[in-house]
């Protein structure tokens, strides 16, 4: 990348793999649980923590040598709540039919970990540029394991993705429903979530062996 | 030495500032956006009942509700009374579509006299009569319009929520659900029986009409459970003044 010297451009790529937020730092859990039933849902959240992380860092960033640390989490708090509901506002207001569809996410990102632990980790200790990068490559490790999840829940659970029906229709029996397959009703329960999440966190370790703990 | 920030003084003034802050620029915002969206809500009401109606821009198994340019006209030409129902008074008021079903339902807790708006529509020869419900899904509210003939025989809905989880109960606005409510009937040998979301109905297609069941998503128990709930409950209401129709 010719924009960003090598360290810039580790802050967005190391999330992607080795360090993401969800198989590594085991943070943003709760969400990549609770919305991945649907890969369409999955894409709309990755997008909104994206959108709040990134701008979030570079607030609290430039607020790093003025927030009092004994206050510091809850000043972290007030600043990402601000920002969602803002956003929530002039969404109802000129979008409407754009903010009926995150309404339901909106208490989700507030209380996202991923987003808490960022401020806290990166935000408080470093710059607005390199806050940035690092919530824009946070997210998009995010963004990765929710639309996988997403993908294989949406697939094997319902049949479809995006809502496209891709694998025929399971009540009057077209595609390959007509063989004898069955959606598995389990994979649209939120264990299902977890399990997947296991898969992928074993696949990542077992093909990178620095990343197991002792 | 003890850094600035630190200081209890500091901490306090800090606090104080940023709840100010804060506070002002959102009560500022939200002022200034109410007028918008108060006008938003208007609209999506007036989508919600034509939809339920049958005015709508569905294609195929895609749901489109009319154009926003051209509902307030659609409202006026389909919709053509619009009643207050308290205890046996029945009045008209045009504005009845913006009573709030949540504070009324509210008053009717309190010992008040409800007041049940119904919206009576036009549409081919054919007579609506679309009523609002309201009651409680799995994490918060949800909400509908039930649009029926005078035999309560459902004839369309349109159903929505605030916070359903998405890809299960937040289902409940999407085509499949919905339209398996058309044709189901409200009574049954003349007794009010509300309209069942079931489980283990074994009619996916639901193709029997008089069962009074249509088939619940997987995965949104409470929600589906919370639908049956508020048709029954909601609709139980408007059973005198169905009566009168008939006779």
């Amino acid at each position: 990348m010719g924009l960003l010297s090598k360290k810039d451009a580790s802050l967005i790529t190391d999330p992607l793999a080795d360090n993401n937020p969800i198989t590594i730092q085991v943070l943003g859990i709760c969400s990549a649980l609770a919305i991945t039933a649907e890969l369409e849902a999955s894409i709309v959240m990755a997008v909104s923590v994206l959108f709040v992380l990134a701008i979030g860092n570079v607030v609290i960033s430039l607020m790093r040598n003025i927030i009092p640390s004994k206050i510091r989490i809850i000043v972290q708090l007030i600043v990402v709540a601000t920002l969602v509901i803002v956003v929530d506002l002039v969404l109802k207001a000129f979008a409407y039919e754009l903010s009926k569809t995150l309404s339901v996410f909106v208490g989700l990102i507030i209380t996202n970990c991923i987003i808490m632990g960022r401020f806290e980790a990166f935000a408080l200790a470093n710059g607005p540029w390199k806050s940035f990068l690092d919530g824009i490559g946070n997210s998009l490790g995010y963004a990765i394991i929710l639309v996988v999840v997403g993908f294989f829940r949406e697939l094997l659970g319902s049949g479809s993705l995006l809502g496209f029906p891709v694998l025929g229709n399971p009540i009057t029996k077209t595609g390959v429903y007509e063989f004898g397959y069955e959606n598995n009703g389990f994979m649209i329960m939120p264990p299902m979530a977890l399990i997947v999440v296991g898969i992928i966190i074993w696949i990542q370790r077992s093909k990178n062996k620095a990343l197991i703990e002792d | 030495m003890e850094k600035r920030t630190d200081k209890n003084s500091y901490t306090v003034l800090f606090a104080i500032g940023m709840v100010f802050v804060v506070g002002s620029i959102l009560a500022f915002l939200a002022m200034y956006l109410k007028p918008n969206i108060d006008e938003n809500k208007r609209i999506e009401k007036q989508l919600n009942i034509l939809y339920a109606m049958g005015v709508n821009n569905n294609e195929g198994g895609s749901l489109a509700f009319v154009s926003k340019d051209i509902v307030a006209d659609e409202f006026s030409k389909y919709v053509t009374q619009q009643l207050v129902i308290e205890g046996d008074k029945v009045t008209e008021d045009t504005n009845a579509y913006l009573i709030d079903v949540k504070k009324e339902i509210a008053a009717g807790k309190d010992g008040g006299v409800r007041r049940l708006p119904l919206f009576v529509g036009e549409k081919d020869g054919k007579t609506f009569y679309i009523a609002p419900i309201r009651g409680k899904g799995l994490w918060d509210a949800i909400w509908g319009f039930v649009a029926m003939d005078k035999n309560m025989v459902v004839q369309g809905v349109f159903f929505d929520h605030k916070g359903e989880t998405a890809g299960l109960g937040a289902n409940i606005n999407k085509r499949f659900f919905m339209d398996d409510f058309i044709g189901e009937q409200l009574k049954n040998n003349g007794r009010f029986t509300g309209i069942t979301v079931a489980k283990g109905n074994n009619d996916p297609l639901n193709k029997r009409k008089e069962d009074n069941k249509v088939d619940a998503i997987a995965g949104a128990t409470i929600t589906g459970d919370g639908v049956s709930a508020m048709l029954k409950s909601e609709l139980k209401l408007y059973l005198p003044y169905f009566n009168t129709l008939e006779n």
